[in-house]
């Protein structure tokens, strides 16, 4: 059993930490766990991404070139990555900064507005954190709880006065999926 | 020790300061700054040496000063600035001192660009430096490897006073996996026996790779070629992968190795009996493993991130026996398992001519699949 994850934005949307903390999670649950960015030239001012392995046994490749999901931060990403994704594989979009449909229709789409619901919590750094609550409301990969245990375990010292908001942002992700799917 | 979620840059640097390192001197450069970066801070807090030189010429010439103390030392940078270190590492092989060296390896030749590859592996594993003498060349693939071989290799320099070379690439470098360092070594005083630390009360010693009289050089490259073939003989390591009943072998090292991995498993659920070799010492080489490979094997496939460098020793290594070919992207290019999942499928159901050049075969494919 293998899930590989792409995560894509700009520079400064936290598309690299939101993948670590997968990784600190994954690992946590005694996962195999492979994290690896774009490290080149296109980092500066354009679109940041990294690809998250989580598998059970040893993985090979750290790279792949159809990923089972992606959450695309911004536009860019979902054009260079939309047609990628596996067959019947996961997307995730943030609608809103990105206004044009989804074309492809085999795809378990989440259109969600991470910033708005972001800044309704008060603090838009939350949106990557939105954005992986949504993840895994729609692809369990890994529980929520695990999610939180590893922000609650990794999150650098001076920054875990935002723990609580952390734990908010990736409820509010869940749920909105949640409230999707009834919906 | 619990494992850590390590960046394989960061994971090598801190496994070094475990394994006793003294002293570090280094020159930045993408794709292994971050090497760099996590000794500038650690080594002054233990209160060891870390010096950024003015360049890696000067770098690999002040490691060879410190390695002359019996200090255990170590420099690391990416492709272009290994190319600088090559005239000092021949120095210190031919003084017969112990050095830890990692090439972070990157897109090339020339500047060439910050992305994985694995071009570096003549310059290497058959160059190093002019002169007769070979480098022993460990090639992790994951950060726990780069952890442990990068233990390992500061023991390896010691034991045969060589250089011993951690050789991955830029991807490896970068990524980030759960990975368990190994608990901190207290630097030992080694009193080997050719250090020179202040002749005080004892009889001089001196090192140098200068020996004027051939006659004496020519004793020195005996000696070299000596410990190389203990080396040959004590120190072979690699992986095996469904090599068991495997008609098909598929080679690569490091990232390339693993990429095959993914390619091997997929081959492997839809019934191809294909098996993966990855060598993890690329110097010494395991031809033997692979000469004998050929009595049960009917193909073999070469995966490397170059134009197929190591290919030249497993077709060394094979002698014709079986059809060897060839898959490879370079420049920074990095294969991915579906390429190679396609190469195997290839090779299990197209025969390939013995004869064929397996380098001038892939040439034509790839032209094939890009115009």
């Amino acid at each position: 059993m293998q899930t590989e994850i792409v995560i894509a934005g700009f520079g400064g949307q936290g598309v690299l930490f939101a993948g670590q903390v997968l990784a600190y999670a994954a690992m946590d649950n005694g996962k195999e766990v492979t994290w690896i960015p774009s490290y080149g030239p296109e980092m500066r001012g354009g679109t940041a991404n990294c690809t998250v392995i989580i598998a059970d046994e040893e993985i090979g490749s750290p790279m792949v070139r159809h990923p089972q999901a992606l959450i695309a931060m911004n536009l860019p990403s979902l054009d260079k990555y939309e047609s990628l994704i596996i067959e019947h594989g996961t997307l995730i979009v943030n609608t809103s900064l990105i206004e044009r449909p989804v074309q492809r229709d085999d795809l378990h789409s989440v259109l969600i507005p991470a910033n708005e619901i972001a800044e309704a919590l008060g603090d838009k750094r939350m949106t990557n954190i939105v954005m992986v609550g949504a993840l895994l409301a729609q692809e369990p990969v890994l529980p929520i709880e695990a999610i939180e245990a590893a922000l609650q375990d990794h999150l650098p010292e001076r920054h875990k006065k935002l723990l609580p908001l952390n734990y908010q942002a990736l409820r509010e992700g869940a749920e909105f999926v949640r409230k999707e799917r009834i919906g | 020790m619990a494992k850590e979620l390590l960046k394989g840059n960061e994971a090598i640097a801190e496994a070094a300061i475990r394994s006793g390192l003294e002293a570090y001197f280094g020159y930045p450069i993408t794709p292994q700054t971050e090497l760099l970066e996590w000794l500038s801070r650690r080594m002054p807090e233990l209160g060891r040496t870390f010096l950024q030189a003015e360049s890696e010429l000067a770098a690999i010439n002040m490691v060879y000063g410190a390695a002359c103390t019996g200090a255990r030392v170590m420099t690391s940078s990416s492709s272009p600035g290994i190319s600088l270190m090559m005239e000092g590492i021949s120095y210190i092989a031919g003084t017969e001192i112990p050095v830890v060296l990692v090439d972070v390896m990157r897109g090339g030749p020339g500047l060439g660009n910050i992305a994985p590859a694995q071009g570096d592996y003549n310059q290497i594993v058959h160059g190093g430096g002019h002169g007769d003498f070979h480098p022993i060349v460990l090639a992790p693939a994951s950060v726990q490897e780069s952890i442990d071989l990068t233990v390992e290799a500061f023991d390896l320099a010691d034991k045969y006073r060589a250089i011993v070379v951690v050789l991955i690439d830029g991807s490896i470098g970068q990524m980030m996996e759960p990975a368990e360092l190994p608990p901190m070594q207290p630097i030992q005083k080694r009193n080997q026996e050719w250090a020179v630390t202040g002749a005080k009360d004892r009889e001089r010693r001196i090192l140098s790779s200068i020996y004027i009289d051939p006659e004496d050089e020519e004793v020195i490259n005996f000696r070299l070629l000596e410990r190389w073939n203990e080396i040959e003989a004590n120190e072979l390591r690699y992986k095996e992968y469904f090599m068991e009943d495997a008609e098909l072998v598929v080679i690569g090292f490091g990232t390339a190795g693993r990429v095959a991995l993914s390619a091997v498993r997929a081959a492997r659920s839809e019934g191809i009996p294909v098996g993966l070799l990855r060598p993890i010492t690329v110097s010494p080489f395991p031809y033997a493993r692979i000469k004998e490979q050929t009595e049960l094997a009917c193909g073999m496939l070469v995966v490397e991130m170059n134009s197929g460098q190591m290919l030249q020793d497993v077709l060394a290594a094979v002698g014709g026996k079986i059809p060897v070919e060839f898959y490879g992207r370079m420049g920074g290019v990095v294969p991915l398992p579906d390429e190679i999942l396609a190469e195997i499928r290839r090779l299990c159901y197209e025969p390939v001519a013995p004869s064929a050049n397996p380098r001038i075969s892939w040439m034509n494919r790839m032209n094939i699949t890009k115009n």
